[in-house]
């Protein structure tokens, strides 16, 4: 018999509608492979006693015939939104202890649509990092790791604790959030799906802000069509986020059509960066060779620009940071370090509260802002910010979607690139450009590299056309037929 | 732009972050480091470019100007380090 955990989240919800299973069992399967994946140290917060209390009333409403949406699918939530009454601490010893008095949105859609909250994923200290390797509770592990070789591997970041749960089976699905790459380069690293809306899609109310003009909340799957049903359910207007989009959800899996005839894929030609590795310059070939298989063109654009996005994104990412963050202080919520003064307390709660990466980043953001050289950094980068949307804009004139790599390499081991910052940034070297244009885009696996480690190709679409996305992502992964699998199932299976 | 100790220092009391002395020189080098990388912006021609600060939409909703939330005094209170009669306490400020 096939595990309960083995079900992709549509699979799930045929058969808990067909009532092969309860979803008091699919819970029970869980919160048995959320234990069991505990060497993973993907999750901060296990809640299985919340787990079976919603599963309960899903069954309730399975029995009364009122389906939701998500009845009884167990769902992981990143640990950066804000859960009522649940410990949420971005990962970082200055949010010690802290219970919200309210629930983010994105998770209340969530809720609403009857799914089943698991437990809080591990991720990068306040989503600042491509590894999560900078959180205050330690690293989490990739359940893959290359054939022969037994160092754990970094799932990526900052969602890498959504990203390892889902791959290793112990969570159906994820909420992440994207402000450089943070749902698709975990997702590229664990061999699984993830999608960032376009910005005003989902909701960023509830959710610890990183930095508020980037931060992209947005869904983590096994495959395509598990990443449409989760959005479909996260997704939507919402008053308390003034950049929210008042439009409407469409039915995001009937976008997946299976036919691309007739669309044009963009090749940005300035992604082919200097020293990109051979497999992934090959594995994007083979990637537009698939699409062109399927009745799709492949035309070269040109997004001039590329090469400034990562300095644009560390001037403008820090320089929100440092503002978001200026309330951490010790008053309000978390860690409190006496001091005989009120700004000897200030500064040493946040001596002590925050980790190495964020102070770098706040320092950075507050430079930046600061007066004389606010102009020179922060306003300079805002404008390159605006050419970079304007190239989008422009190759978007000649093609519908654009395919590139989703990271320059496959993952790599815990405690490597930890000593030069620059070298860590420049894994979101494919992804943050997106970010600062606020475009919908979805990391789908695509093969393996040399050494038997996932790596994913990247679909760009337009504002709002994330059914494009999902449409096009969809044939790429028919045609790549990834069904590896990592060396790490929680399940069983 | 090269920073020197003194200036890591400045910008660290505007972060209200407490640094070591130990701290500053490494610093210093680190954040040098990073701000001679995004320097590269200067090479690009932004003379006619008006500065994004959002893809949203740039005006903000209006809504009617009424109470949608409020009375939450405790269950706010109950995340502070340290209330006293229905406040936030902190270290004396006023002599």
């Amino acid at each position: 018999m096939t595990e309960l955990t083995d079900f992709t989240l549509a699979e799930a919800r045929e058969g808990l509608a067909a009532r092969q299973f309860s979803a008091r069992e699919l819970a029970e399967a869980y919160v048995a492979a959320m234990e069991a994946a505990r060497p993973l140290n993907a999750y901060i917060t296990e809640t299985p006693d919340i787990a079976l209390d919603m599963a309960a009333a899903s069954d309730q409403r399975l029995a009364q015939g009122e389906t939701r949406p998500l009845d009884g699918i167990p769902i992981a939530v990143k640990d950066l939104f804000c859960t009522k009454g649940v410990l949420t601490t971005a990962a970082s010893h200055i949010l010690d202890g802290f219970h919200p008095p309210y629930e983010s949105t994105v998770t209340e859609k969530l809720w609403q649509a009857g799914a089943v909250m698991l437990g809080k994923t591990n991720l990068d200290e306040f989503a600042m990092g491509s590894s999560t390797t900078t959180s205050y509770y330690r690293p989490a592990e990739n359940p893959w790791r290359r054939p022969g070789d037994n160092r754990p591997l970094v799932p990526g970041g900052s969602s890498g604790g959504s990203a390892a749960v889902v791959a290793a089976h112990a969570a159906l699905g994820a909420t992440g959030t994207d402000t450089g790459g943070s749902i698709r380069q975990p997702a590229s690293f664990c061999g699984i799906v993830g999608l960032k809306p376009t910005y005003g899609r989902c909701s960023r109310w509830g959710v610890v802000a990183y930095a508020s003009s980037l931060d992209h909340p947005g869904p983590i799957a096994r495959n395509v069509r598990d990443a449409a049903i989760l959005l479909g359910a996260m997704a939507g207007h919402d008053p308390r986020d003034s950049t929210s989009a008042p439009i409407a959800v469409p039915d995001f899996k009937a976008a997946m059509t299976g036919d691309i005839r007739g669309l044009k894929i963009g090749i940005p030609r300035e992604y082919r960066a200097e020293g990109m590795p051979s497999e992934i310059e090959a594995l994007w070939q083979q990637g537009a060779a698939w699409l062109r298989e399927a009745g799709a063109e492949p035309v070269e654009v040109s997004l001039p620009m590329t090469k400034y996005a990562l300095a644009t994104y560390y001037i403008i990412a820090p320089a929100e940071a440092s503002s978001n963050l200026a309330r951490y202080d010790g008053v309000k919520y978390g860690l409190r370090v006496a001091g005989d003064t009120l700004d000897d307390m200030y500064e040493m709660t946040r001596a002590e509260g925050f980790g190495t990466e964020v102070k770098r980043r706040v320092l950075i953001g507050t430079y930046v802002l600061s007066a004389g050289y606010y102009d020179a950094y922060y306003l300079k980068a805002q404008k390159v910010r605006a050419l970079i949307a304007q190239d989008f804009a422009a190759a978007f004139e000649k093609v519908d979607c654009l395919l590139t790599p989703t990271a320059p390499s496959a993952a790599f081991a815990i405690g490597e690139k930890q000593d030069d910052p620059i070298a860590m940034y420049l894994n979101d070297v494919f992804t943050v450009p997106v970010n600062l244009a606020g475009l919908p885009a979805i990391s789908v696996p695509a093969g393996l590299s040399a050494d038997g480690l996932p790596l994913g190709l990247q679909i760009i679409g337009r504002a709002f056309d994330e059914e494009m996305v999902l449409r096009v992502g969809d044939v790429l992964e028919t045609a790549a037929q990834f069904t590896h699998r990592p060396s790490f199932i929680a399940g069983g299976g | 732009m090269a920073l020197d100790k003194a200036a890591v220092a400045h910008i660290a009391a505007l972060a209200r972050i407490r640094l070591k002395d130990e701290e500053l020189e490494p610093l210093a080098a680190e954040l040098s480091h990073i701000l001679t990388w995004v320097e590269q912006l200067a090479e690009v021609d932004t003379a006619d470019v008006a500065p994004m600060t959002s893809v949203a939409a740039t005006t903000l909703p209006m809504r009617e100007d009424e109470v949608t939330d409020g009375n939450r005094r405790d269950e706010i209170l109950a995340n502070a380090p340290q209330a006293a009669r229905g406040f936030f306490a902190v270290p004396k400020v006023v002599e």
